[in-house]
């Protein structure tokens, strides 16, 4: 159990878990600064690291400054190109296909938290803790994770149609409903939206379930002595142990729903009409589609400096949380 | 006394009543998706089209049939086996050597190293397009599987830096230390004494490498054409293709699905982990 509990949080949050049982007293945050102190500096630690450093530029670094050299110049072939400074910049923040896309992406983003965020500590709350249960539990719980997306989209493309798909033949013919997400805008993000629901949430919840399992028993001994309601032992023991993981999970649910390509790619093409062409389905259209080198890589840059923000937002928060 | 204590903190745990049921109704919503396309894969095309029902009415093999015996469906199936493990190996390659550092030393600029792996982690793959289509095919990496296994390094070395650097941090600096005392030396220790005590990490790391190379769908798309192509993309040419196949699709779903489900019980207590960067 004792082994299994480990597994789950991680050596690290276990022991943070540890010391606050223990004393109360023992103050989390002094420990980033007592094992930075204790690591000793070595410089030649950069041979180990050299590796990385030469595939990640060529993997990131070039491909990012070849998208650079795109956005400043109008490329008509390979030896006849201008230098157009920040032309396509102006051009692709008053584009208003873009502008909608950008809108249409950060709301779907919204949507993603707002449900996936709540129902997921829900489930964890609700998840078996103890015992043979607990293993199938985790089993299914994290399938949805490790199905390739397209396959979900694939999932969810067959599950939705009113015609074959057991979800859409049931919206329309037993609830007597109109749905269908091939032709109404509507339907398409409900069904773009209920796929993400399906495949997240997961991570919501083990990473949830994962932090809740690392509650020491004793707090949940004094809240029943004390006669606490269910609410109030998740209001006041559960709710703030999920402050690291749930910040965590909003984090990466925000960029990974904020770069979604491949499942609405596959359901609906970005489709009706524009209804569900988020930023990456429009890049990639004007990208790879039109191969409009300039603007395509002015926008990759624009969209690239949101994620980066975002990141060092995400960064500044796992250096403090994590450890 | 233990005891009491045990039979006391189960019971100071116990859910609502009704929270198993809940929990149990969630699971089973998961499945029923998952379970309607098995359905469907295990079903002539006539019966898909001609009338609805709950329960396939005849149970076929032919679509896994036409799957294994359709070179476009199971060599792109074999590609994709074949650069996600190679970019499985090659991540691990790059990546323990700088999570030991990562973890052990620090370095003018760690820091900000550590935060540029993290930024193309989260970096959306439609950015790197267009130089990636132009990159690989000057150089000739266009249409071949170590293309791809390069290519998706560019979000697994970041991964398996992370999610190694969490685990090597929970191991003592001691061991190495004591190591150090009795002679070893760094080359020598990592192999014997640091590499098997972190086994399982490597194992975690190795499965979840393999995975978001497995999942992805754009860039795998857009550098392949023939040779390498992804059973991801043949998957999706085929729904644009007039007159869907929908039991050969369901099928092919279907086997994409097996990788992960027969490790899933193997690390189902490390999914959080692998998810967050090592960070839970």
């Amino acid at each position: 159990m004792t082994d299994q509990t480990t597994a789950v949080t991680g050596g690290r949050a276990h022991g943070r878990a540890g010391g606050q049982a223990g004393g109360g007293a023992a103050e989390p945050r002094d420990e980033p600064d007592r094992r930075a102190d204790a690591k000793p500096r070595n410089n030649r630690a950069w041979l180990l690291v050299l590796p990385v450093v030469v595939s990640v530029t060529f993997t990131a670094l070039i491909p990012l400054m070849t998208v650079v050299n795109y956005s400043v110049q109008d490329i008509f072939s390979p030896n006849d190109r201008i230098f157009v400074g920040l032309e396509w910049f102006r051009a692709v923040t008053r584009d208003p296909e873009i502008r909608a896309a950008f809108l249409r992406t950060l709301l779907f983003s919204a949507q993603v938290l707002l449900v996936e965020i709540p129902l997921g500590v829900a489930i964890a709350v609700a998840m078996p803790r103890r015992g043979f249960w607990v293993s199938v539990a985790l089993v299914v719980v994290a399938l949805p994770l490790l199905i390739p997306w397209n396959v979900v989209g694939t999932i969810w493309q067959i599950f939705a149609r009113a015609d074959i798909g057991l979800g859409g033949w049931t919206i329309n013919h037993v609830l007597g409903i109109d749905f269908n997400y091939t032709l109404d805008s509507t339907d398409a993000w409900l069904t773009v939206l209920i796929m993400d629901v399906w495949h997240w949430t997961p991570l919501v919840a083990l990473l949830a379930y994962a932090a809740l399992r690392s509650i020491p028993d004793p707090y949940f001994q004094a809240a029943q002595i004390d006669g606490a309601s269910a609410w109030a032992t998740f209001r006041r023991i559960q709710l703030p142990r999920l402050r690291g993981v749930l910040t965590i999970a909003i984090l990466l649910r925000f960029m990974d729903s904020f770069m979604i390509y491949t499942e609405p790619f596959v359901v609906t093409g970005g489709g009706p009409g524009n209804a569900t062409s988020f930023l990456s389905v429009l890049l990639s259209k004007i990208a790879v589609g039109q191969f409009d080198l300039g603007p395509a890589g002015a926008f990759s840059l624009l969209y690239f400096l949101i994620v980066q923000i975002v990141s060092y937002v995400f960064f500044t928060v796992l250096t403090r949380t994590g450890r | 006394m233990a005891g009491g204590q045990v039979a006391t903190a189960r019971r100071a745990r116990r859910q609502l009543p009704w929270a198993r049921t809940v929990f149990w109704l969630y699971a089973a919503t998961l499945m029923l998706p998952l379970l309607w396309m098995f359905g469907m894969s295990i079903r002539p095309n006539e019966d898909i089209l001609g009338s609805f029902s709950l329960i396939p009415q005849r149970a076929t093999l032919d679509n896994y049939q036409t799957f294994f015996t359709d070179p476009a469906w199971y060599s792109s199936y074999l590609n994709s086996i074949i650069y996600t493990s190679m970019n499985a190996v090659m991540s691990l390659i790059v990546a323990i050597p700088a999570a030991y550092a990562f973890s052990r030393f620090r370095f003018a600029g760690d820091k900000h190293l550590f935060f540029w792996l993290l930024t193309n982690r989260m970096a959306p793959p439609a950015v790197f397009l267009l130089p990636f289509f132009q990159i690989y095919q000057s150089v000739g990496l266009f249409d071949t599987h170590l293309g791809v296994a390069i290519a998706h390094m560019l979000f697994n070395v970041p991964l398996a830096v992370w999610i190694l650097e969490g685990f090597m941090s929970g191991i003592p600096r001691e061991i190495d230390e004591t190591a150090a005392i009795d002679g070893y030396s760094l080359p020598r220790f990592f192999i014997k004494i640091f590499l098997p005590m972190i086994r399982s990490a490597i194992g975690v790391t190795a499965f979840f490498c393999f995975m978001f190379s497995w999942v992805e769908l754009l860039i795998a798309r857009t550098i392949t054409s023939v040779n390498a192509k992804p059973i991801a993309a043949t998957m999706t040419r085929t729904v644009s293709a007039a007159g869907v196949d929908w039991g050969l699709l369901a099928a092919a779903g279907v086997l994409t699905i097996i990788p992960g489900a027969v490790v899933i019980w193997f690390v189902r207590n490390y999914v959080a982990k692998g998810f967050a960067l090592g960070r839970v």
